[in-house]
């Protein structure tokens, strides 16, 4: 099952390479993982997006509690959580994709970023699927270029993580 | 009053009340060496080669329960250490590993004797550091320290750049060390105590099972305590050895690939086990399949959350420090009114007994050849019991294990995770230096000593007199047995020729060389070299060159599915 683990880490060099350096390591899914530093500098807030059987999660979980570095590890599947990933696209915008492509990006509640004569470029937030309807949806001779941030999650409500 | 980095580095070693470090020197560590050369607050060892300063260090650590530490320099002197580390870490010893570095602004450029420490090691430490900022040399290493001996133990290595020991800092070392990302449990939760104690007292063919987590944690007092009162069978691991008295007649031995027949049927057939510091490895448990296919249900006690539920579902976990959760357990016990099942468990000691009845560790003797098995005996009636046993590894390593009845912790050093050949000359020095008068037995094959051998003239250099069992066989008999049983008796590359003669290679380090050929003379001549309190004697013993160790649980196969001497 696919699973999205946050964690709060030690904003330190070398952190972010011992948590890849933990899946690789041992032989862990990783679909995407995103890091940046938190309202606190000290701190890095980091999303995995993994998947594996309910004791692999488990271990996984435990794996990263163990490293000396990781402050808190919370697996957002045990509750209530949202989910946004950013995807900028590029597709071609001549003629017959120019209205289409328009027309796609206003039905996703996408933004067109950038304008040239031969191309739009897309922003769109969501899920992990919606992004990937949005993808299966667009006429496949007209994509150029994607790029993905990996999703980053957070609990609902007051389920905070937080040191 | 300012300090340099170097000398930070001295002070830093002076307040953790370190002996002695193992080292070698080299370009990016001259600055601490000549720091060395200044104070008399440690001893450093010099090896002759960083591999061997690791191992060492790792030894001291594993006969004392201290923190070991090794110094090497940057490049080939920290990659040569990888080997140490990874032993060290795969069986959970406290280190601090010093590498030395280039200087900060050649980080980067492939200098000379460049290599990237923190990364090659990352997999293989508990924790590593790359102090970039000589104002925070003394609180890395305080940390270092910490890490390395507290929770579940492991290497740390703090690299340290060459221009960091030459710049000056104000010398404070902190007194505690407080980290929000680091606190291991030590208590166990008092519920999950209360219910173990429940499903143990209940149990009907209860089993304790017990590892390296006992030795390490210096709870084997308790762990008697606790198996005394409930009268209930126990088998360590190999890791386990010496946790509780193998002597005892609740003990059945080790368990595992090469355990005992009756403690691995006793473990097959349990339907309670409390494992304590023990991580049910694929050669304790052999094929988990095959495990499962017997319900019981598993307590387990272990300082490493993650070590629990690993490769076997866990029932009760215990998350804690193995003694402070045996005294509780201790303490609950002799509060209960609840005993243990006494009819069920005489008929479990009548079964263990049958088992225990069919002798599995008997082997022919073969005339005037001597057979590995009976040195080993005869070097624990010689050192009545008592010795500090080190081992490389292969076929001697096993019985070792199996034949030396190893009655008190730490008295047994081997590389039980990562088994690493060549591991058993440094650490005899490691705990010969730990205990300059205790007896220290390094039982080892020809081919495990030939990849540390140069340590022979570190042992020249400190009169160290460590007596060395070798078990000559003219084969890598572990690999020539695993090749005999499932390769069809192929013995590729399994055999060592063009041997040195080990005696004059011994004498030609000052040191005492004995060649044993006749199984009558083993006794007399371990008598006659242990009798040489102050001499490093060399012990070639010309063993059975075929001779396999048995019981073994073939790889892959299930704990009953254990094969006997005398089944083949």
């Amino acid at each position: 099952m696919r699973h999205i683990i946050s964690l709060l880490m030690e904003n330190e060099s070398g952190a972010l390479s011992r948590v890849a350096g933990l899946f690789s390591a041992r032989a862990y899914n990783i679909e995407s993982l995103t890091v940046a530093p938190t309202e606190d500098e000290t701190l890095s807030r980091m999303t995995i997006v993994t998947s594996g059987s309910d004791e692999v999660i488990e271990q996984i979980i435990k794996q990263l509690n163990k490293l000396v570095d990781v402050v808190k590890v919370l697996d957002l599947n045990d509750g209530r959580y949202l989910e946004r990933e950013l995807m900028l696209v590029k597709v071609k915008a001549t003629a017959p994709y120019r209205e289409e492509m328009k027309r796609m990006s206003d039905i996703f509640r996408g933004r067109i970023i950038d304008v040239a004569d031969d191309t739009y470029t897309i922003e769109l937030t969501g899920s992990g699927s919606k992004l990937d309807a949005f993808l299966e949806a667009l006429d496949k001779t007209a994509l150029l270029e994607t790029v993905r941030t990996g999703a980053s999650g957070i609990g609902r409500g007051d389920r905070i993580l937080k040191v | 009053m300012e300090l340099t980095g170097a000398e930070i580095v001295i002070r830093c070693l002076h307040e953790e009340n370190v002996e002695f470090v193992f080292g070698y020197p080299g370009g990016a560590v001259l600055n601490i060496y000549d720091a060395i050369f200044k104070q008399d607050s440690f001893k450093h060892i010099l090896v002759r080669h960083e591999q061997a300063a690791v191992h060492a260090a790792d030894a001291y650590a594993r006969a004392t329960g201290k923190v070991g530490v090794a110094l090497v320099t940057s490049g080939p002197g920290a990659t040569n250490a990888v080997t140490g580390i990874a032993t060290a870490y795969m069986d959970s010893i406290p280190l601090v590993v010093i590498s030395g570095q280039v200087p900060t602004p050649a980080i980067g450029q492939d200098a000379f004797q460049e290599c990237d420490m923190v990364g090659i090691t990352r997999p293989c430490v508990k924790h590593n550091f790359l102090v970039k900022d000589v104002k925070e040399l003394a609180s890395t290493i305080k940390k270092a320290f910490y890490i390395a001996a507290s929770g579940r133990p492991g290497p740390v290595v703090v690299d340290i750049p060459k221009d960091v020991t030459a710049l000056t800092a104000k010398f404070d070392y902190p007194k505690t060390v407080q980290m929000r990302s680091y606190n291991p449990v030590i208590k166990g939760h008092s519920g999950q105590i209360k219910k173990a104690l429940k499903l143990l007292l209940e149990a009907k063919r209860p089993i304790i099972y017990t590892g390296g987590g006992v030795v390490l944690g210096d709870a084997s007092g308790l762990l008697a305590q606790l198996v005394r009162k409930l009268g209930y069978p126990m088998t360590n691991t190999l890791m386990g050895l010496g946790g509780y008295p193998a002597t005892d007649k609740l003990c059945l031995g080790m368990l595992g690939m090469h355990g005992t027949l009756e403690a691995n049927m006793a473990m097959h057939e349990a339907d309670v086990i409390l494992a304590v510091g023990a991580r049910f490895d694929d050669r304790v448990i052999g094929n988990p399949g095959h495990f499962f296919t017997n319900p019981r249900k598993i307590i387990h006690i272990d300082v490493d959350p993650s070590s629990i539920s690993k490769r076997v579902k866990v029932d009760v976990p215990i998350v804690g420090d193995v003694k402070s959760v045996l005294a509780d357990m201790l303490e609950l016990l002799a509060e209960s009114d609840k005993a243990p099942n006494a009819t069920a468990l005489k008929a479990w000691w009548q079964q263990i007994e049958a088992w225990r009845g069919k002798k599995c560790l008997g082997y022919k003797k073969d005339g005037e050849i001597i057979k590995p098995q009976y040195v080993l005996e005869k070097l624990w009636e010689v050192t009545k019991g008592e010795a500090f046993v080190t081992s490389d590894v292969g076929q001697h390593q096993m019985w070792a294990a199996q034949y030396y009845k190893f009655d008190q912790p730490r008295r047994w050093i081997n590389s039980g995770g990562l088994g690493t050949m060549g591991v058993g000359l440094p650490y005899a020095m490691g705990v010969q230096f730990a205990y300059p008068k205790a007896q220290v037995a390094c039982v080892t094959g020809e081919g495990s000593i030939q990849m540390n051998i140069q340590e022979l003239s570190t042992c020249k250099q400190y009169h160290l007199p460590i007596k060395v069992i070798l078990l000559n066989n003219r084969y890598l008999g572990m690999v020539r047995q695993w090749q005999e049983f499932f390769y069809e008796n192929r013995y590729s590359e399994s055999y060592m020729d063009s041997l040195p003669d080990f005696v004059g290679l011994a004498e030609s380090y000052g040191h005492v060389g004995m060649r044993i050929e006749k199984s009558t003379d083993v006794e007399g001549a371990l008598k006659e070299a242990f009798a040489m309190k102050d001499r490093f004697v060399f012990m070639d013993f010309v063993t059975d060159q075929k001779e396999n160790v048995f019981p073994m649980v073939p790889n892959g196969k299930g704990l009953s599915e254990i094969i006997l001497a005398e089944d083949l």
